[in-house]
């Protein structure tokens, strides 16, 4: 190979460097932007643990097992709160397991084609009106209705489980949970929804070949295959439902008792902040108030992740087993 | 007999079929008994003094006494301001955010912790959103405890996840192509990610962006807690106490006076139309965005 | 086996390129004379747009990605130098056409422009016309420059990367298989256009199609499995090919 003759400087009209602190700068800024999301991450935690090492100190454990909160008399648990938010939101499942998983089948199994477009995003409208509004309208259209009508009915014919009884006002835990239920629908019904339209077309017409109505195919292909997809969707509802605020504090009077029935008033943990922050007299309150939050971040965190982790692995399985 | 089971099963399935529909129509029910209420009690008196009056003195109508209707001057002008601020905060860091898991650190581990963070923030209660902004607050300056500027953080809280997970995705659409055709030229980095690659992600971005502004809007929680008890005031500056759309609807529902609930409903409204302009802006966008870059 | 050049344009050393633990392409020595179209050919696989893309540098830009070797520009190492400038003086094309979709003819023309060297609207407009016409496509678009890129065919918007490609005052020019996402007469536009090209850019053309190489190219290089095969004047390669493989290639005997 010959040596090659060193040429003119053909380049000499073009710099010679180009800047390169555009480059720096901007990876600078998004790397900056990348660790405020993560450090926002952390802080939740941290700054939540440091304003209520107060109350952490003080109360300790019996934090979450002492059954009274009294600011007055300084004694702080959350266990009405605990209870409430699990009573509400369980049964706020209980009303949108059915509603969310039957209107994803209809939606995916039965509706016509034009149906499906518009349905769908009536009910991601539902999730887009905020939960203050929701809440507003149960104070002044849904408590009257039960305290009228609702209640009665339901003492009447469930009064037997015991669940049903006490003063009918109205407001209280039943209430709360109706609104909350309307929260949860979206949620419970997009991700269903989604986890049925997933299952492959190849295992609905099996079953019909075999001589399946709609609903045995729908309910011996269709939903087994989509039952952990189905699953994470009710679990972030779940999540989605302990840490509603505003429909709850409105329609569930702040009561910091144990609820002993379902007509009773009642408190949730975010419904405690919400109600008593602004007013909170005592030193330890508000770390108390703070370490509520915490323990709300805890719960409904936990639960999200673990449906996540269940969606992740349900969407990995479907592309590995899809046809 | 076989025939009796197969009519049996096949009504079987049409009653299921039934009560699948019913459950849409039952899920329908809240969000027009809603709709319907929000339109006939809000809108009864729709004037422009809604806009620029301030609120009224409470009271209840009674014989002789007149109740003045008032205003929302300074909760549309506090929401005004906190949804500025919030996104003036959330939009950037959701952006970079994005920019940096797509462009950047695409092939690194570091991009899906991002991506895993974004996701569990998105699942916060916004009362712990506010609880937290009141704790850091405090540690910072108790003085502007209660204030605009601490709600606006709060919201922002919110909003960053929705932002940073939306962008990301609008980024991923952006094939390699452009990114490729944009370094072939010479063009620096973070010019062509900048001004090249972003501007092709635009609609998804934008509408991103909107969804999390109108997320926010309507957030009273943290409200609650952050903006103090200024409605009745008028208004003040940004480290002051303030107020908001959503917040006044809490305290006017629980106000006792016919004048402030019925305000209340006016807020509602208006904070419903709100969310509507936003989304069907964001739709707008997105489709003639996407079609000009179709071609034509 | 390799043909020596006096000077050439661009000149590859011991080049070789990996995909995380797997090499591309090994040992490449390949001389790409000034101002005349070297043509890559070789079967589907065998590393050719690799090579090629370590030529502006672009395959670096992959996660995982390795070169070893140099690759001179004029005597310069490529890889010394700042890899945004080298692509400032490398340019390419692509196989599918990629217009900035966002962007109007007359942007997408100016863009190395507006983006690298900010220059006065008088000398934009002069480089956009002067490039249009370069690639042919000019007379085409000259009433509509600012409309949507993406209104134009699929041979015309082929013609404008070239065009963008040119506007940014490239001393070589890769295409990576310009004309397989193309029709017949397309093809043939972009075909004349190259041999117009070399009047004044080095030009080096990956294709799959060996009579497009033959048509169009001074120079042929011949890759098989990674490896340069034989390297000569176009003529040579076809007509009287010195290694076996080759000539296999070239009658059709694989690939």
């Amino acid at each position: 190979m010959s040596e090659p003759t060193p040429s003119p400087p053909s380049a000499s009209r073009k710099p010679r460097r180009v800047s390169r602190w555009g480059d720096r700068i901007f990876l600078a800024l998004v790397v900056i932007a990348t660790g405020a999301i993560i450090a926002l991450m952390v802080a939740l935690f941290v700054v939540l643990i440091y304003g209520a090492r107060a109350s952490i100190q003080t109360v300790g454990w019996a934090f979450l097992f002492t059954k009274v909160w009294s600011p007055a008399t300084n004694v702080y648990g959350i266990v009405p709160q605990l209870v409430g938010t699990l009573v509400t939101s369980a049964i706020a499942l209980l009303i949108a397991i059915p509603l969310g998983v039957g209107a994803a089948i209809f939606l995916t199994q039965q509706a016509p084609g034009w149906l499906r477009a518009p349905v769908s995003q009536l009910i991601e409208m539902l999730a887009a009106i905020p939960s203050v509004i929701y809440g507003f309208w149960g104070l002044i259209v849904l408590v009257p209705l039960m305290r009228n009508v609702g209640e009665p009915i339901l003492y009447t014919y469930l009064g037997w489980t015991g669940l049903f009884s006490g003063p009918e006002y109205g407001l209280g835990v039943i209430t709360a949970s109706l609104v909350l239920s309307v929260m949860a629908i979206p949620t419970v019904t997009a991700i269903s929804r989604d986890s049925i339209a997933a299952v492959p077309r190849s295992q609905v017409e099996a079953a019909l070949s075999i001589g399946g109505t709609d609903w045995e195919v729908t309910r011996r292909a269709v939903l087994p295959y989509a039952r952990s997809g189905i699953i994470a969707g009710i679990v972030l509802g779940l999540g989605r439902a302990l840490g509603e605020t505003m429909a709850v504090t409105l329609t569930i009077c702040n009561n910091n008792v144990l609820p002993t029935s379902l007509f009773s008033l009642g408190q949730t943990i975010p419904s405690l902040i919400a109600n008593d922050f602004f007013e909170a007299a005592t030193p330890l309150e508000i770390p108390a108030m703070l370490e509520a939050a915490l323990i709300l971040l805890i719960i409904t965190l936990s639960i999200n992740l673990g449906a996540r982790a269940v969606l992740l692995r349900f969407q990995a399985g479907r592309g590995v087993g899809a046809e | 007999m076989n025939f009796d089971r197969s009519v049996r099963r096949k009504v079987f399935s049409r009653g299921m079929t039934v009560l699948t529909g019913l459950a849409i129509v039952a899920i329908m029910v809240p969000l027009v008994a809603v709709i319907y209420e929000t339109l006939l009690l809000g809108g009864a008196d729709l004037n422009l003094g809604l806009f620029t009056n301030g609120l009224p003195y409470p009271c209840s109508p009674q014989p002789g006494v007149t109740c003045q209707q008032g205003g929302l001057v300074v909760p549309i002008t506090g929401t005004i301001e906190l949804i500025a601020l919030s996104s003036l905060v959330a939009v950037p860091i959701g952006i970079g955010a994005a920019i940096f898991s797509v462009e950047y650190g695409r092939e690194s581990p570091f991009a899906r912790i991002v991506g895993l963070v974004s996701d569990v923030l998105a699942g916060v209660p916004s009362i712990v959103a506010g609880a937290f902004i009141y704790a850091l607050v405090l540690l910072y300056d108790p003085s502007i405890v209660f204030s605009t500027i601490s709600g606006s953080l709060a919201l922002a809280v919110l909003m960053v996840p929705i932002v940073a997970r939306t962008c990301e995705e609008a980024l991923r659409t952006v094939p390699n192509s452009v990114r490729e055709a944009a370094l072939a030229l010479g063009i620096s980095r973070w010019k062509a990610t900048l001004r090249i690659t972003l501007v092709s992600a635009l609609p998804g971005i934008v509408t991103g962006v909107l969804l999390a502004v109108a997320r926010s809007a309507g957030e009273a929680a943290p409200l609650l807690l952050l903006l103090g008890n200024a409605c009745t005031h008028p208004l003040q500056g940004l480290n002051q106490e303030g107020c908001a759309l959503p917040l006044f609807i809490y305290q006017g529902a629980t106000a006792p006076n016919a004048n402030y609930i019925a305000l209340a409903w006016a807020a509602a409204l208006l904070l419903l139309g709100l969310i509507l302009v936003l989304s069907v802006i964001s739709r707008l966008t997105l489709n003639r965005m996407a079609k000009r870059m179709r071609g034509g | 086996m390799a043909l020596s050049i006096d000077s050439p344009k661009m000149e590859s050393q011991n080049l070789s390129a990996f995909y995380g633990g797997s090499r591309a392409i090994q040992d490449i020595n390949l001389q790409f004379p000034d101002r005349k179209v070297t043509a890559i050919i070789g079967p589907s696989g065998c590393g050719k747009s690799t090579l090629i893309r370590c030529l502006n540098r672009l395959h670096e830009t992959i996660g995982k990605a390795r070169v070893e070797g140099k690759v001179l520009l004029d005597g310069e190492d490529l890889y010394e130098l700042d890899a945004t400038l080298v692509r400032r003086r490398v340019g390419m094309v692509f196989q599918k056409p990629n217009p900035f979709a966002t962007m109007s003819i007359y942007n997408n023309v100016s863009a190395p422009l507006r983006f690298n060297s900010h220059p006065s609207r008088e000398v934009m407009d002069e480089t956009v016309v002067r490039s249009l016409k370069h690639a042919a496509l000019w007379d085409e678009v000259k009433d509509r420059v600012d409309s949507a890129a993406t209104s134009l065919s699929g041979g015309q918007q082929q013609r404008l990367c070239i065009a963008r490609a040119l506007a940014a005052d490239p001393e070589v020019l890769l295409m990576d298989e310009p004309c397989s996402a193309l029709d017949p007469i397309a093809t043939a536009k972009i075909e004349d256009l190259i041999s117009q090209l070399k009047k004044d850019y080095t030009v080096i053309i990956v294709t799959h199609n060996m009579q497009q190489a033959a048509r169009v190219s001074d120079f042929t290089a011949f890759l098989y499995l990674g490896k340069l095969v034989e390297f000569g004047p176009t003529v040579d390669i076809f007509e009287r090919p010195k290694e076996h493989l080759t000539e296999s290639y070239i009658t059709g005997r694989f690939g």
